[in-house]
């Protein structure tokens, strides 16, 4: 028996024959022919890709934010499985809150803080392998799959955004893949964002929480986000090194 | 040895009878998947699936490419093995999709150290008991077996 | 002046026992890295807070003596002084030796140690950390053929003099590779300053020879070959040169950052009140590790009998270990300045001193890559013409 499919070396990514039959995508089609037989077939959406025209971000209103929430914290955690394990030391934490105190004159505010996803990140610079490094539309992501573990990205962030992980994990999120002796970090929901979606944190904090958070894309004029950063003043975080974060802060 | 396997495995696969390879006592026993795709492709997944993988995980990662031919999520949702209660087997089981070919080659795979080795929470039972017939019930209980 | 003759070392039940010895560490070392492996950096002292511990603390010191260990060799055939020739192939030899024990170290802790090879192959150029790999491969080899250089028969002298001068200039490249580390930090404020490359080249010119005068003593007393002890004298009075060198720009470093208002805290946590980190510091680094070690050093009596010196040595070589650690760890611990002014508190240790307790594992990791260095002298001192001849003083 001839096998026409079999082809040992590297195959065109491209080779339209293959492309027909595996796309996969959001629509997902199954039919039963016979009790056993199923025939499955993957309708994908438009073939997407993060554009560069488009730099994501968030915009966090302060006063909004208050101390005795913490409904983005939670909606990170379920969405993206990470967990608090009863070690608080070794424990990831991909967003959390921060109280602030101003001892000079008793201001208290508090904020929630995550990955910044700079335009010059220090994580992307000092990464040895490229393992950390940041999409055409701004979102800065660990690839696990070269991530060795070194941590200096850890040791550079700024903003203490990124954790490692310390034990072995089970049970992930399909969409949020995770395991021992890498370094992950805020994705910025990329795989919501993706099929147009927005971050779990910002959902949650529009529903149950206080709506102090707005995601949207900082390059175009018209997003709710470029309004407002183009009509209230707002900070960021550690603006003096000039990293350029897309988070952005207000009344901070 | 494994690296010699994992070579007639391929030899056998490639330029083979592969009806004669697949009776063979040493060809692994490979658990079916749950859905037949359009097109079978078998051999030339056998052979190429971790380089698809490779270059659609890129893609995706990357890129933000969501539309990839390739992703192992889609793989995972269909080549899941249901263990003896009917529920999907992970990784540590022997009866792993992945696991029967990889153990007779020798090949240790570490990508279920990050991903999750069980279709999403929303499995496809549900397919199944939307309109269970008897003869839905008895293939569910073969393939458990 | 005579013609130095060098050979291998002779099998005495000595030498093997220290390699049994040496062996038993790297053991240890091996069996920490399978369980750390198996069980993840949970079972170490090192957090999400101190997410660089006690090996990187040997490594980096491993690294850093590695390239100072060269000196020995670049002062005979680079700076010409050919009294240093009979200790000059064991320079080299140290110097791989001992980089290839703080590598072990530094991959070994890696989460995931099995990827070795992405970290070969993939480079991301605008990384100091990948610059350093290529300049700890490099060093490896340069110092390889230079070491050839020194053993060949009728190797012209313009090459090996070419050769040092190429491992020299090299080994200056890696140990600023090693200092920018941390000194390209922007984070962080008990980092980020251009210091840090010149500091850490001090240290390694002190850290190195520390280690070679250790090594030559000990392989002295187990194979009866070695070197004079005028030459001794001679590396004893530059050690305390370097080691001054170190304490100024020890002193150059904090000074500067006290006269910055935002890293006024960190020198305050280092030098005032960090507890153990201020201990290590004053105790461990200044006094035990410069001032003491420097007045036996510059002594003109104590300092030509063997026991003191030695005793000067382990004092440098410890004190090294406490500035290490003060950098690498009391570093960490300091929190993180995110909000200048305002207090922070937070579930994720934002604003507090992080504590660190190294576990046994990670001292038998650092230790067994130390040991390492040693037996990889030790095979290369028995199978090559390392070390002079017992009679050719």
């Amino acid at each position: 028996m001839k096998l026409p499919m079999v082809n040992n070396k590297k195959t065109d990514p491209t080779d339209i024959g293959r492309r027909q039959f595996m796309k996969s995508g959001a629509a997902m089609v199954t039919v039963t022919l016979a009790p056993g037989v199923t025939i499955m077939a993957y309708g994908g959406s438009a073939e997407s890709q993060a554009n560069p025209a488009t730099r994501w971000g968030l915009l966090i209103d302060v006063n909004k934010c208050t101390k005795d929430c913490d409904e983005c914290v939670t909606a990170c955690s379920k969405e993206n499985g990470w967990q608090d394990t009863g070690n608080p030391e070794t424990d990831a934490q991909w967003i959390r809150k921060i109280d602030l105190l101003n001892p000079e004159t008793g201001l208290e505010q508090s904020l929630a803080v995550m990955c910044q996803h700079c335009e010059d990140a220090p994580c992307v610079d000092v990464c040895p392998t490229g393992a950390s490094f940041k999409r055409p539309d701004g979102i800065v992501l660990v690839d696990k799959h070269t991530c060795i573990g070194c941590r200096y990205c850890m040791m550079a962030c700024p903003y203490k955004a990124r954790s490692f992980i310390h034990e072995p994990v089970t049970d992930q999120k399909p969409y949020a893949p995770r395991g021992k002796g890498t370094v992950e970090g805020c994705t910025l929901c990329v795989h919501r964002v993706d099929v147009g979606g927005t971050p779990a944190c910002v959902e949650a904090c529009n529903t149950t929480g206080n709506g102090a958070m707005i995601f949207g894309n900082l390059n175009d004029p018209e997003s709710e986000i470029a309004i407002q950063l183009a009509t209230y003043a707002s900070s960021a975080i550690r603006s003096d090194l000039g990293l350029n974060p897309g988070v952005r802060y207000q009344n901070l | 040895m494994q690296r010699f396997l994992t070579a007639f495995w391929i030899a056998l696969l490639a330029f083979g009878n592969s009806a004669n390879a697949q009776d063979s006592d040493l060809f692994p026993d490979i658990p079916k998947a749950l859905y037949e795709l359009e097109t079978p492709h078998p051999d030339d997944i056998r052979i190429n699936h971790m380089n698809y993988l490779r270059h659609d995980r890129d893609a995706t990662v990357r890129l933000g490419d969501r539309g990839i031919e390739f992703s192992l999520k889609s793989c995972i949702d269909c080549h899941a093995v249901r263990g003896p209660d009917t529920s999907f087997v992970t990784i540590e089981s022997d009866r792993y999709f992945c696991k029967a070919c990889h153990i007779s080659v020798g090949i240790n795979i570490d990508c279920f150290q990050c991903h999750n080795s069980r279709p999403e929470a929303v499995d496809f039972s549900g397919l199944f008991e939307a309109d269970a017939s008897g003869v839905l019930k008895a293939y569910l209980e073969e393939i458990s077996q | 002046m005579a013609k130095t003759m060098f050979s291998e070392v002779k099998s005495t039940p000595q030498f093997w026992g220290t390699l049994v010895i040496l062996g038993a560490f790297v053991g240890a070392a091996a069996m920490s890295v399978l369980y750390i492996e198996k069980y993840g950096h949970i079972v170490t002292g090192m957090n999400n807070q101190i997410v660089w511990g006690l090996p990187h603390v040997f490594a980096i010191f491993l690294i850093v003596a590695a390239s100072g260990a060269l000196n020995v060799a670049s002062i005979e055939s680079v700076f010409g002084k050919a009294d240093y020739k009979p200790a000059s192939r064991l320079s080299s030899v140290l110097a791989i030796a001992l980089l290839m024990g703080g590598l072990a170290a530094l991959v070994l802790d890696l989460g995931r140690a099995d990827r070795l090879i992405i970290a070969m192959t993939k480079y991301n150029f605008r990384s100091i950390f990948a610059w350093n790999v290529l300049l700890y491969t490099g060093f490896i080899g340069v110092v390889a053929v230079y070491l050839y250089m020194q053993m060949a028969r009728g190797i012209p002298a313009i090459w090996l003099r070419s050769a040092g001068i190429a491992a020299f200039i090299w080994r200056l490249a890696l140990t600023t590779g090693t200092g920018s580390i941390f000194g390209w930090l922007v984070a962080r404020s008990a980092y980020d300053a251009a210091i840090m490359a010149p500091l850490f080249i001090s240290m390694s010119f002190s850290f190195g020879l520390a280690m070679f005068m250790l090594v030559s003593t000990c392989t002295k007393r187990l194979t009866g070959q070695g070197f004079n002890d005028v030459l001794r004298l001679r590396m004893a009075r530059l050690l305390g040169v370097f080691a001054a060198v170190v304490l100024y720009f020890t002193a150059v470093q904090h000074l500067s950052n006290m006269y910055v208002a935002e890293h006024w805290n960190v020198v305050k946590f280092i030098l005032l009140n960090g507890g153990i980190y201020t201990q290590l510091f004053w105790i461990g680094q200044v006094i035990l590790g410069g001032i003491v070690p420097m007045a036996i050093l510059f002594h003109p009596s104590l300092a030509r009998k063997t026991k003191p010196l030695m005793a000067a040595v382990l004092l440098i070589i410890l004190g090294g270990f406490a500035q290490l650690y003060v950098i690498v760890i009391g570093g960490q611990a300091f929190p993180l300045d995110m909000f200048p002014g305002l207090e922070v508190s937070s579930s994720f240790f934002d604003g507090v001193i992080n504590s660190y307790t190294p576990s046994i594992y990670e001292w038998a990791l650092g230790l067994g890559a130390v040991a390492l260095a040693f037996i990889i002298t030790g095979i290369a001192i028995k199978i090559l013409r390392i070390l002079p001849e017992a009679t050719s003083e």
